[in-house]
């Protein structure tokens, strides 16, 4: 699957490159239109044989969560933050890639035999973390990287389970493969864009410019996101479940999403017996927020894979989830590009 | 193979304590050309043996477990997530987020789930979590899980082995398959040469939980030498350089209750004599390694404990150095070369011969 090689692919958040090029080869003989902005996000249209009457763009984001070197000791240590939202609990004992050329780490810890017993009660702080490349000074950690070197986690896609794939940085990349596989789909007859945006992670900085630029009516931003199912929860507290079809997002932090769109897409579901679920909190966001106030504004519509241990080393999504967000958006298209005029269908 | 590519071997296969038969294959591969006799005692111990030169039953004992510490499951959930508990000392901060094999009549692979931070509290990261609140997620539904998983069954860290930069590398089960890799190229040093002693190989049993592994092979063999080849800790920014071993700078050689003094003393003018480098390791209850056991062998054993330095010891990224492999088994292999009938300087009156 293309979802191999754009999660084994690095870009946390600012350094989407790798990302973007993978993209760009993918999309570049089936495009119409592609550029690549000033901010380096990556806009394609893809001309339809009908006629839309409203410009739809589909947005997915190109970067991922992951970390940055902040500074490297005398012993060569290397001293890191954190880009995007990352739960630092989940950094210990891990591997990592630092830097464009992919220099291996390890985070480590203290080992349990030297701690005391209340040590164990209490998260390792950040500042108290580093990374070990197996260097012993900082010259010659100097000879392999520098500060402000972005560093990826080292975790192989594999497919797993009872139909479901296991990767990092499934949030976006599972977004940025559905809408590639739109633009690959000669199936598709409507006009449509497509932006693969920025720095998502680190409070949506890609998508505004993005749509500026595209202008649309309608907007469909395509994200992996939030999943918690464990087993002591209530049902109204699991935000989605994998399996059960692409998620609705209702609100979330940035965005309010378009009763009318949200109502089609429901529609469009039930009618051809598609499984959906609502995305059922309020926590979060995406690139909604920015592309709905972009100019003077756009409906947006939010179609999610339920993705478990989201912002973590290892996520994971379900692949009837996958090709049922693609089956469901492809019913959806001529629906979202007629505009009202179809309206009666429902 | 050499010592790396015979590491990453060591490291990348999965024998939790109790479970350590699945490593039988691979190391008596890697062993059996270099080695007079191999056996299997009935705790699961592999024992090697290169005979020596003697006629008086002059015998030493290297003891390496193979074990390593891992995790076993107590319950399958309704929805398939597995509940578990820890076997050996694992610190549960360390296996947060992390991807396992749960070893039932198939190997499963899954993962340790997290949280979305989207939906935590404020302050919720600031509290460790506890095993009793983790899950593991195999991607299977209960029905389809019990077809290959039981309580009871172990399950393992998952991380392949990397090499770092220099001759660093990191991975899991580093404590104490190094101690094996220092045992196989202490066997391939040792192959072309007659020593005086047999020489026996021992990769220990459940060292990580009871260390019965070293308490019974040490019985069978009753050794006149006793040398437990674990490792030590490998000196970080937030351990005191006292407490700890530097790497790459040979092995620590212990000093303290647990080791025989005369013996101790013959090792550090070995490595002396012949340049290697070590580090002393200053431990003076018992040490936590075999060498507790075989020293309370019988009517007791000469007991010497050799640490390899690692660092983040029982996290899954254990970091060693080859150099320092190297160093233990040069200064073993001289060690075991220098000793020659009717040789007691070393060890006073306690050995008879």
């Amino acid at each position: 699957m293309l979802l191999e090689i754009l999660t084994q692919a690095n870009g946390v958040s600012g350094n989407e490159k790798e990302v973007r090029d993978i993209i760009y080869r993918e999309v570049e003989k089936y495009a119409d239109e592609i550029k690549i902005d000033k901010i380096g996000n990556l806009i394609v249209h893809k001309k339809g044989t009908k006629k839309s009457n409203k410009k739809v763009l589909f947005a997915a984001h190109m970067d991922e969560v992951g970390l940055i070197v902040t500074d490297i000791d005398e012993q060569g240590f290397i001293k890191f933050t954190t880009v995007g939202g990352i739960d630092k609990r989940i950094l210990v004992s891990k591997t990592v890639n630092i830097g464009n050329k992919r220099v291996p780490g390890v985070i480590g810890a203290k080992p349990i035999h030297l701690q005391k017993n209340d040590e164990r009660d209490n998260t390792i702080p950040l500042s108290d973390l580093y990374i070990d490349i197996g260097v012993d000074n900082r010259n010659e950690a100097e000879q392999l990287i520098e500060i402000g070197d972005y560093i990826a986690f080292n975790t192989k896609y594999e497919e797993f389970g009872d139909g479901y794939i296991k990767a990092k940085a499934l949030d976006d990349r599972v977004g940025c493969s559905i809408l590639i596989d739109l633009i690959k789909d000669d199936h598709i007859e409507y006009d449509f864009y497509a932006a693969f945006t920025v720095m998502e992670e680190v409070g949506l900085v890609g998508a505004g410019p993005a749509a500026y630029s595209v202008k649309p009516d309608i907007s469909v931003i395509l994200e992996g996101t939030v999943c918690y199912e464990m087993p002591e929860l209530d049902s109204h507290l699991i935000p989605t479940q994998l399996g059960q079809g692409p998620a609705i997002s209702l609100i979330d932090r940035h965005s309010l999403y378009d009763y009318e769109l949200r109502e089609k897409a429901i529609a469009t579901a039930k009618r051809y017996n598609i499984p959906y679920q609502y995305r059922k909190t309020s926590s979060g966001g995406n690139d909604a927020g920015e592309i709905q106030v972009s100019r003077s504004g756009s409906k947006t519509l939010a179609l999610s894979l339920a993705t478990r241990y989201i912002h973590s080393t290892a996520s994971m999504i379900n692949k009837d989830d996958y090709y049922n967000t693609i089956l469901l958006i492809k019913h959806l298209m001529p629906i979202l590009c007629e505009g009202e005029e179809n309206d009666n269908r429902f | 193979m050499d010592i790396k590519e015979a590491l990453i071997t060591l490291t990348n296969a999965c024998g939790v304590s109790g479970q350590e038969y699945n490593l039988n294959e691979v190391i008596i591969d890697m062993f059996k050309d270099y080695v007079d006799s191999t056996e299997i005692d009935s705790l699961g111990n592999v024992i090697f043996c290169k005979k020596g030169t003697n006629n008086d039953d002059f015998k030493i004992m290297l003891a390496a477990h193979m074990d390593e510490i891992g995790l076993m499951v107590t319950r399958i959930e309704d929805n398939g997530f597995l509940r578990f508990t820890e076997v050996g000392g694992v610190d549960p901060r360390t296996i947060v987020g992390q991807e396992v094999l749960v070893h039932g009549s198939k190997v499963i692979p899954g993962i340790i789930g997290t949280k979305p931070p989207h939906m935590m509290d404020k302050d919720e990261q600031e509290k460790s979590l506890k095993i009793k609140d983790m899950i593991i997620d195999t991607g299977y539904r209960k029905q389809e899980l019990i077809k290959y998983i039981h309580v009871g069954d172990f399950i393992s860290i998952k991380r392949e082995t990397i090499p770092l930069a220099n001759e660093r590398i990191s991975g899991k089960s580093m404590d104490d398959r190094v101690g094996v890799a220092v045992l196989y190229d202490l066997a391939k040093r040792l192959s072309g040469f007659k020593h005086y002693p047999d020489v026996y190989m021992v990769c220990t049993v459940q060292e990580e939980v009871t260390m019965s592994g070293g308490t019974t092979s040490a019985y069978s063999i009753n050794p006149n030498i006793g040398i437990a080849i674990d490792v030590g800790f490998g000196h970080t920014p937030e351990l005191n350089k006292s407490e700890t071993l530097m790497m790459g700078k040979g092995p620590g050689i212990t000093l303290g209750g647990n080791v025989d003094n005369n013996l101790r003393k013959r090792l550090i003018e070995i490595a002396k004599e012949y340049n290697t480098p070590y580090q002393h390791s200053v431990e003076p209850g018992p040490t936590g390694t075999d060498g507790c056991a075989i020293q309370i062998t019988k009517e007791g054993i000469p007991t010497l404990v050799i640490s390899v330095p690692l660092r983040y010891m029982h996290t899954s990224v254990e970091l060693v150095d080859l150099k320092d492999i190297r160093f233990t088994s040069i200064l073993l292999s001289n060690f075991i070369k220098s000793i020659k009938k009717n040789d007691n300087s070393f060890t006073e009156e306690k050995l008879c011969y």
